[in-house]
């Protein structure tokens, strides 16, 4: 199997929308043959992080690389970045409004979930300049 | 059971054409899609009182088979195609979360790990 590489964008302030790069990308390993255990955390870690995007930041670029034996994934943004990396990657820490709870979101899951779905996790956040969030899954 | 039993027992709107022969064993009920990408195991069916597309998205990443809105929630039909295209049968019922998930937990759907 070659390489491949995927870019996708999380657009601003579409909640619907959130979640299609994670969709695409779920359908193509399918195709591919991966595990469904593989592709499950894939989709999971992924798609934790868009809706992350979509809520926290105004929207943000995803970059995917598949190889042969892992998948990996880089979701940067422009947000307002993190004050706290640690305290926001405890689990039920969130600073999401009520709306976006209305919505089904902010129990403070999302980067614990993603870090323990993810073989390889690491983040990255400046206040004021943004986040990147990077994860490999091996398959 | 089936899904079309569960269709049944909750005198639930059937609001998708997917296959209502498939088998489900297990269920969870939550309107916060948080904890269901966290705490969800390999549960087939999801019960819930949230009504928009990260329904859809949140179920279908879990591999999740069915959907039953409860208490009224009639979801429109963006989200019904978007569960069409994924191959996620939409059930719609008036039934409240506590006795819906109550009569299914009778009919021997369980909740999994
Ligand atoms: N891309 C981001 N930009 C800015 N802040 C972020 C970003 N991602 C996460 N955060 C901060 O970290 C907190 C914890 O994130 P996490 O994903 O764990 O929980 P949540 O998104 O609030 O809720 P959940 O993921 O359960 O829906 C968020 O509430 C927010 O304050
Ligand atoms: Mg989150």
């Amino acid at each position: 199997m070659a390489d491949i590489h995927l870019e996708y964008v999380v657009p601003e302030d579409d909640f619907t929308r959130a979640g299609e790069a994670s969709a695409d990308l779920k359908a193509r390993l399918k195709k591919l043959g991966l595990s469904s255990e593989a592709i499950r955390k894939v989709s999971i870690s992924l798609y934790e992080g868009e809706i992350n995007l979509a809520i926290h930041a105004k929207g943000g670029r995803i970059s995917v690389d598949v190889a042969p034996d892992n998948v990996h994934m880089c979701l940067r943004d422009d947000g307002p970045g993190i004050p706290d990396v640690a305290l926001a990657m405890r689990e039920g820490y969130s600073t999401a409004p009520d709306e976006v709870r209305s919505l089904g979101f902010g129990a403070g899951m999302g980067l614990p979930n993603m870090k323990k779905y993810a073989d390889e996790f690491e983040i990255e956040s400046t206040v004021g300049v943004g986040t990147t969030v990077c994860m490999r899954v091996f398959v | 059971m089936k899904i079309k039993e569960i269709a049944e027992v909750l005198n639930a709107e059937v609001l998708t054409a997917t296959d209502l022969e498939r088998e489900v064993h297990t269920a969870c009920g939550s309107d916060m899609m948080s904890d269901v990408l966290a705490y969800v195991k390999d549960q087939a069916v999801l019960v819930t009182g949230l009504n928009n597309p990260q329904v859809v998205r949140t179920a279908s990443m879990m591999d999740m088979v069915c959907i039953v809105f409860v208490r009224g929630k009639k979801p429109d039909d963006s989200i019904i195609q978007l569960a069409q295209q994924l191959d996620i049968a939409i059930l719609a019922t008036d039934i409240p979360m506590f006795p819906a998930c109550g009569i299914l937990y009778a009919k021997g759907l369980r909740g999994g790990n």
